[in-house]
């Protein structure tokens, strides 16, 4: 197998093998604390630009199959794990991981002590990184660093165009910022026809489909780098009910006049407790985020705080008909206990109200 | 939510003694419980009956009871004690049937009790099995088809309907005692016969057999808001159809992708949320590896000994958690430990393999039917951590004991294919290294997973194993490289293997690797794969680049736990380990415990100031020792697992806390130690160490029979028996011989005296020995085996200073430094020495407790060089208790293992034991034996009597004075004859050899209320007693072989006890 490295921002440096495509990578590097769910993770578009590590040891193990894929193609810029699995078993393994990453033309990097890796960036904060697979000159390093940017991520992994699934329920138009099948797959379940725009749609447009509601998607970066989302929202706000999840509800904070930020190292695993104040419960949520909401923007009702950091999980207008979530409810991977959130959002596009306790 | 404020006074019931099924995880976990309950300021009130627990312990609760687990003796202390609330999922099955037993008899009601956490509804809903389907239909949660039935012809019945093979699960036992998979008609009479007997209701579930399905155990908490997390789930690499106490498990799950991660995950949570439980609770799911269909198992609303396990492997404390959901608080309330920060609301993750192991009792009972199957045998666990499969496993090999640091077995070896695949099919103990032969002789890996219904994921893991095993075989020790010596230490793979394989020296292959600078780094388990910093000092090694153990410059010393729980090293080590580690923190020192299993306090990350989850093996050890360089390492509170390494700690210069490997060695070598006391003029039974059968007959005409023949360097009496004539040595040693040429056999005159054994600390000037205990039974049963009785009835002043005068003189020759134990022979007047251990033993724990002397602590002083003088206990003999009689009473699990000899002997059997406490001896047996699960007869109640021909007077002795009583007998001709002319009225039967089995229906009618038989020598299966003492054992009939238990009975009958007219006794503040 075929040496690399694995060089951080602040100059560690890491030795390992590669797999997969064998070609250069640069992205964001975070890592995941979920246990299972890699190919979700590898196809999830909030991951597009970044390179995922994951801190369980043993990855691929049950392979790679058609049918839980998140989207389209795989969206992490690299893989690394501490053993990739050369003989996969389950009874929906189609592919192995190093088979599925050389399909999707991406590196994947193994050998590596994953953990002390894990403790640099919690320590250090997230941070830029480069798998390579030849000798790198410091300047190298340094001008490939300052070039990277994944500002632009959204465009690359929204929709070129719009279109339609059918339904015989209410009617919600979904912007799509890099969504996650599974987001869809609740709203089919729940009978929703469903709209999905690409992210840079004019509101005209949107409404002209007279959708019941909207949803804003999760996706990849800093909701700032797509001001032009964020404009679309305001428009859209008292014209219609809005919903959102993750970046959805980052750019939904920035709408409504609050501020987002970035967190150290994010939240990336499929085991944050986070309480909600609808029911008055907790729950092991599914996350992905490396912005969140700083201040929240007026009037704004906090229905879900994390309870490892207290950020703001989840936030309501009840005038304006607006809900949105920074979690995952459509798990994928995770845990699937808060799917009910998908029909408090039906109940706020319908134009219904949520009971929120007071905190 | 705050806690429950009403809560002011807590009872909390034990588990009791260690049997198979339910063994030190309780101890764990009834500890934590109690101390998270404590803590808020609640008093807890303890009722255990086992003394070798530090649950038991006068620092964990407030009163403590060692009193018998039954409903009569609870109702006692609740009734002197008034709790104002019960805890029940803490003492395993048995703390949750007692619960459940007091809610029915209305004793909970009538003294205003309240259960707290999982309620009574709940753990019967939960348990029974006909409530539970009707609870699972409900929430629309596949269960496998089954029926409860009361009667074999009910069961034979529904078997027809849903076809064989089915599945046979006795309700309320513990360890699924009584169950088996029946593959015809003839097989489910007899295993449905037996279960429906054992069941606590008398009932058993057939079930339809998915024999080859994963099983997928979750272990989930839920608390009283409704709020539900998953700790951990495990993956059996044994598939469905070996009871997961007997499977090798894997943690986390290894080839469940999310989907079915999720689905299992949220069918558990479903299920404790529609059952309402408060707490813990582990359940056990079958997933067809072909689909995403599956099957709820079973559930169980308590702590067990898979939540231990899951507490270990991800640093979760789930009986704390569990507790404190008991008084109240929320799970977002209660912090997690191990980071500080977060809350015990959320989902561990891990981020290394956990691998655990059953060890099995067979190396003790070869005779045993060693087929494993839906009822559990092992007697107790190792786990192992590693950061990929391999090491993991490796490391759990080599933490069992038994002789393997490889995969490589030397008897599988010789096996052909074809008895290698019956081993694997069938599975048995030895079934994972008959796997390995076969993949190493080249069998297809797929056909192994078609046979055993293992995932390949794993079976390729074992192969690449043994792939390597065989490259080190055509390997010179010139050939090895760098990059392949770290592959193999990465995976797993120890120096003695590498070694062994390329045939080199053990220290050739370390030496080389120091060279080469490849040792070992070690990782934290931090519940969270590194997310948040931790606090926990819990440690696990790897050969990876970063180490995180920061050494401390304080003073450290290193305690070497006992591993897994066996026969003859029960959990009385782990409690050993613990004070001495609470002894060295009292004294100011860092202390450091390694120590590899799961079930135990020791293992708990914040008895000590850091643990390492490790082997406890010469090399794993060594890494340590240099990494942490502690001041020195006590092994002498590890059993035999610790002492084992002394010759090793010598060798290499690692300084050895208290007595010296040199003098350790002397009294474990017989001719060194037959030397030492012909100098200091002690006298021991005559013998001496013979290497052949010639040898051996000679010897044993020159000492005169009976005499006692074992193995040298044994535990437990490995392999002990008396032999009265020159046929049965003779096939004893032709036995021994062939199974170990390397070593003597030792041969010694059996003296047919009092047994005597104490346990004394020693500081190098005096000596302490807080008690003197005498055994109940005559010379010739195992000390582990013997009721043991203090203080002493029958010891005169004069021996106790002999006692005294001989224990002094050997401890100064041995120059013993903190513990020795000596077991002695009172014969004639005359002191015999039988047994020296220079080591904590298996009655400390007992001793300790019923003389309030803490002698763990002052052992550990004494080797930490304080004088005894100088402590409050003084020294030579601790005065007597005056107060009470404490008999400590031997548990067995004989039942639990097939074709396993019942009768006591010099070879070890029992797994725990109970103590009984009472003003009088008689009172303190009567208890100790009821505690002990004994069935006492009651009067009227019918003996049956078959002894030896040398027997026949004393019982005839005995027998008269339960008949006068009122007693009935029956007994076999010879045993008839006797009775009759002490005047006996007495019932004739044929025996076995006269080819009748009338004897055997009258066994299986339960009309016998208790069986009298005194064996023939021999583990022979053929003989007409072993056969009449299983099937008695096997029907749940009270057996005694013992001539002085029974004249024990018999003095407890006379005084008619029963628990209305006994005392109970608070051993703690």
């Amino acid at each position: 197998m075929m040496k690399a490295q694995l060089i951080l921002e602040n100059g560690a440096i890491f030795d390992c093998k590669a797999f997969g495509y064998l070609k250069e990578a640069i992205g964001e590097v975070v890592f995941n604390t979920g246990m299972t769910g890699y190919q979700e993770i590898l196809t999830d578009p909030s991951y597009y630009g970044q390179i995922v590590v994951m801190t369980y040891p043993l990855i691929g193990n049950y392979g790679i199959n058609l049918d839980d894929m998140e989207s389209r193609k795989a969206m992490v810029r690299g893989f690394v794990v501490r053993e990739k699995s050369d003989y996969p078993n389950n009874f929906r393994c189609e592919l192995t991981l190093d088979g599925y990453l050389k399909e999707q033309k991406i590196i994947g990097i193994e050998g590596l002590d994953t953990r002390a890796l894990t403790k640099i960036l919690r320590d250090f904060g997230t941070m830029k990184g480069i798998i390579s697979v030849r000798q790198l000159t410091p300047s190298q390093i340094k001008l490939k660093m300052n070039n990277f940017s994944n500002t632009n991520a959204v465009s690359l992994v929204s929709p070129n165009k719009k279109y339609e699934i059918n339904g015989d329920g209410i009617h919600i138009a979904v912007i799509d910022c890099g969504i996650k099948q599974n987001i869809l797959r609740e709203f089919s379940k729940r009978c929703c026809k469903i709209t999905v725009f690409p992210a840079f749609t004019s509101v005209e447009e949107i409404l002209s489909v007279a959708p019941d509601g909207i949803f804003i998607s999760n996706g990849p970066a800093d909701p700032k780098d797509i001001p032009q989302v964020v404009e679309t929202i305001k428009e859209l706000i008292n014209q219609k009910p809005i919903t959102g999840i993750c970046l959805g509800h980052q750019l939904i904070t920035l709408a409504l006049g609050g501020d987002t930020n970035k967190l150290k190292f994010g939240h990336h695993g499929c085991n944050h407790p986070v309480k909600d104040f609808i029911t008055n419960r907790v729950y092991i949520t599914s996350q992905n985020h490396n912005y969140y909401v700083k201040e929240l923007p007026p009037g704004a009702v906090v229905t879900h705080t994390n309870l490892n950091d207290q950020t703001v999980e989840g936030m309501y207008f009840k005038d304006l008909n607006i809900y949105s979530i920074q979690f995952h409810p459509e798990a994928a991977p995770g845990p699937t206990d808060t799917a009910h959130i998908f029909d408090e959002f039906i109940t706020v596009i319908k134009g219904g109200k949520l009971q929120c306790l007071e905190i | 939510m705050p806690r429950d404020l009403s809560i002011k006074k807590v009872l909390i019931i034990g588990s009791g003694p260690i049997i198979i099924g339910q063994a030190a995880e309780f101890d764990y976990s009834g500890t934590q419980a109690c101390q998270a309950i404590r803590e808020e300021g609640i008093e807890v009130i303890l009722v255990n009956s086992n003394p070798a627990t530090i649950m038991t312990d006068k620092e964990i609760a407030d009163k403590i009871y060692i009193e018998p687990l039954n409903a009569a003796f609870l109702e006692k202390v609740i009734a002197t004690e008034r709790p104002d609330s019960l805890l029940a999922g803490v003492g395993g099955q048995t703390g949750l049937n007692l619960a459940v037993e007091l809610n029915d008899l209305g004793i909970l009601e009538k003294y205003n009790v309240r259960v707290i956490g999982t309620q009574i509804s709940a753990i019967k809903e939960g348990e029974d099995r006909e409530s539970f389907r009707n609870l699972m239909n409900r929430i629309n949660q596949p269960v496998i088809e089954s029926k409860t039935v009361e009667t074999v012809e009910d069961a034979v019945l529904f078997a027809r309907q849903i076809s064989y093979p089915v599945v046979v699960r006795p309700a309320y036992t513990l360890g699924g005692t009584g169950g088996g998979i029946a593959e015809t008609e003839e097989e489910l009479r007899e295993i449905a016969g037996s279960g429906i007997h054992l069941s606590r209701v008398n009932q058993v579930l057939i079930e339809k057999c998915i024999k080859g399905w994963k099983e997928i155990e979750y272990e989930v908490m839920r608390d009283n808001y409704g709020t539900v997390i998953t700790v951990c789930n495990m993956e059996n690499i044994d598939p469905v159809g070996i009871h997961t106490g007997d499977s090798i498990v894997v943690a986390p799950s290894q080839t469940l992708s999310d989907k079915e991660y999720q689905m299992l995950r949220r069918a558990s949570l479903d299920i404790i949320s529609e059952c309402d439980i408060r707490g813990g609770c582990n359940v056990q799911i079958a997933l067809n590896p072909d689909s995403f269909e599956y099957a709820i198992i079973e559930i169980n609303p308590r702590v067990s000994r898979s939540s231990a396990l899951a507490s270990k492997a991800t640093g979760y404390p789930i009986a704390r958690v569990s507790a404190k959901i008991a008084l109240g608080y929320g799970l977002d309330e209660i912090p997690n430990t191990v980071t500080g920060k977060t809350y015990a609301c959320f989902e561990p993750a891990l981020d290394y393999v956990v691998v655990k192991i059953p060890k099995w009792p067979f190396d003790k009972f070869y005779t045993a039917t060693r087929t494993l199957g839906t009822k559990m045998m092992a007697t107790g666990e190792i786990m192992a951590i590693g950061n990929n499969f391999e090491s993991a496993f490796l490391k759990g090999l080599r933490s069992l004991e038994i002789g393997q640091y490889s995969f490589s077995h030397n008897k599988l070896s010789q096996c052909t294919l074809n008895e290698l695949k019956e081993k694997v099919v069938t599975a048995d103990d030895e079934r994972i290294f008959a796997l390995a032969e076969m993949l190493r002789r080249h069998y297809r890996k797929e056909q192994v997973c078609k046979i055993t219904g293992m995932d390949i994921f794993f079976v390729e893991k074992f192969r690449w194993i043994v792939a390597q095993e065989e490259a080190l075989k055509n390997m010179e020790f010139e050939e090895l490289t760098p990059s392949y010596v770290r592959k193999l230490k990465k995976r797993g793979f120890s120096d003695k293997a590498i070694a062994e394989f390329i045939q080199v020296n053990e220290d050739d292959i370390r030496e080389l690797r120091f060279k080469w600078g490849i040792i070992p780094t070690y990782k934290m388990v931090d519940t969270c794969g590194a997310e948040f910093e931790a606090q926990t000092p819990y440690y696990y090694s790897t050969y990876d680049k970063e180490d995180e153990v920061t050494v401390s410059d304080r003073e450290k010393v290193m305690v070497l736990g006992s591993g897994p729980i066996r026969i003859g090293q029960g959990i009385e080590f782990d409690y050993c380990s613990v004070h001495a580690i609470m002894a060295l923190k009292k004294c100011g020192y860092e202390t450091i415990i390694v120590n590899n299993n799961p079930e135990t306090v020791s293992t708990d990350f914040n008895t000590s100031d850091k643990l390492y989850f490790e082997p406890l093996t010469d090399e794993d050890v060594y890494h340590i020792v240099l990494k942490e360089k502690p001041k020195g390492v006590i092994l002498q509170f590890g059993g035999q697992t610790a002492i084992k390494l002394a010759n090793f700690c010598e060798k290499m210069d690692i300084t050895v806390l208290g007595t010296q490997p040199k003098q350790i060695d002397e009294a474990e070598d017989r001719e060194k130690f037959d030397e030492i006391l012909e100098k200091l003029n002690i006298k021991r039974p005559k013998g001496k160490a013979i290497w052949s059968l010639e040898e051996g007959l000679l010897a044993a005409k020159e000492l005169e029979y009976p005499v006692l023949v074992r193995p040298s360097y044994v535990l437990g009496g490995q392999g002990m028996e008396i032999t009265f004539e020159e046929n049965e040595l003779k096939r004893y040693l032709l036995n021994a011989f062939e199974r170990d040429k390397e070593n003597p056999v030792l041969i010694d005159r059996y003296l047919m005296g009092r047994e005597i054994e104490v346990d004394a600390i020693c500081d190098e000037d005096d000596i302490l020995i807080p008690g003197i205990m005498e055994h109940l039974e005559r010379a010739g049963i195992h000390s582990g085996d013997s009721t043991t009785i203090y203080p002493s009835v029958n010891i005169s002043d004069d021996i106790k200073q002999k006692i005294l005068h001989c224990t002094k003189l050997l401890a100064k020759e041995l120059k013993v430094l903190g513990m020795i134990n000596i077991q002695y022979i009172e014969y004639k007047n005359e002191l015999y020495i039988i047994e020296v251990n220079p080591r904590s033993s298996r009655t400390v724990p007992y001793i300790s407790k019923v003389t309030n002397v803490p002698i763990i602590e002052l052992a550990t002083k004494a080797i930490l060089g304080q004088k005894l003088k100088d402590l409050d206990y003084g020294v030579d003999l601790y005065p007597e208790q005056k107060n009470f009689y404490a008999v400590k009473v031997p548990v067995f699990s004989t039942e639990k293992l097939p074709q396993v000899e019942v009768s006591l002997g010099p070879e070890m059997k029992s797994t725990g034991e109970v103590l009984g406490v009472g003003k009088t001896l008689e009172e303190a047996l009567y208890k100790g034996f009821i505690g002990a699960g004994k069935k006492l007869p009651s009067r009227g109640g019918t003996i049956l009597a078959a002894l030896q021909m040398h027997d026949q007077d004393e019982f005839a002795f005995i027998a008269k004075r339960f008949f006068d009583i009122g007693y009935k007998f029956i007994a076999t001709e010879g045993t008839a004859k006797k009775l009759e002319n002490s005047g006996i009225v007495v019932q004739t039967i044929n025996k076995l050899s006269a080819g009748n089995e009338e004897i055997l229906k009258l066994i299986r009618s339960g009309d016998i209320d208790l069986l009298v038989n005194t064996p023939t020598k021999g583990n022979d299966k053929q003989r007409d007693g072993f056969k009449i003492r299983r099937l008695a054992i096997e029907s749940s009939i009270q057996i005694v072989t013992s001539l002085d238990t029974l004249s024990a009975m018999a003095d407890i009958a006379i005084k008619d006890l029963s628990a209305d007219g006994v005392d109970i006794y608070n051993l703690g503040h």
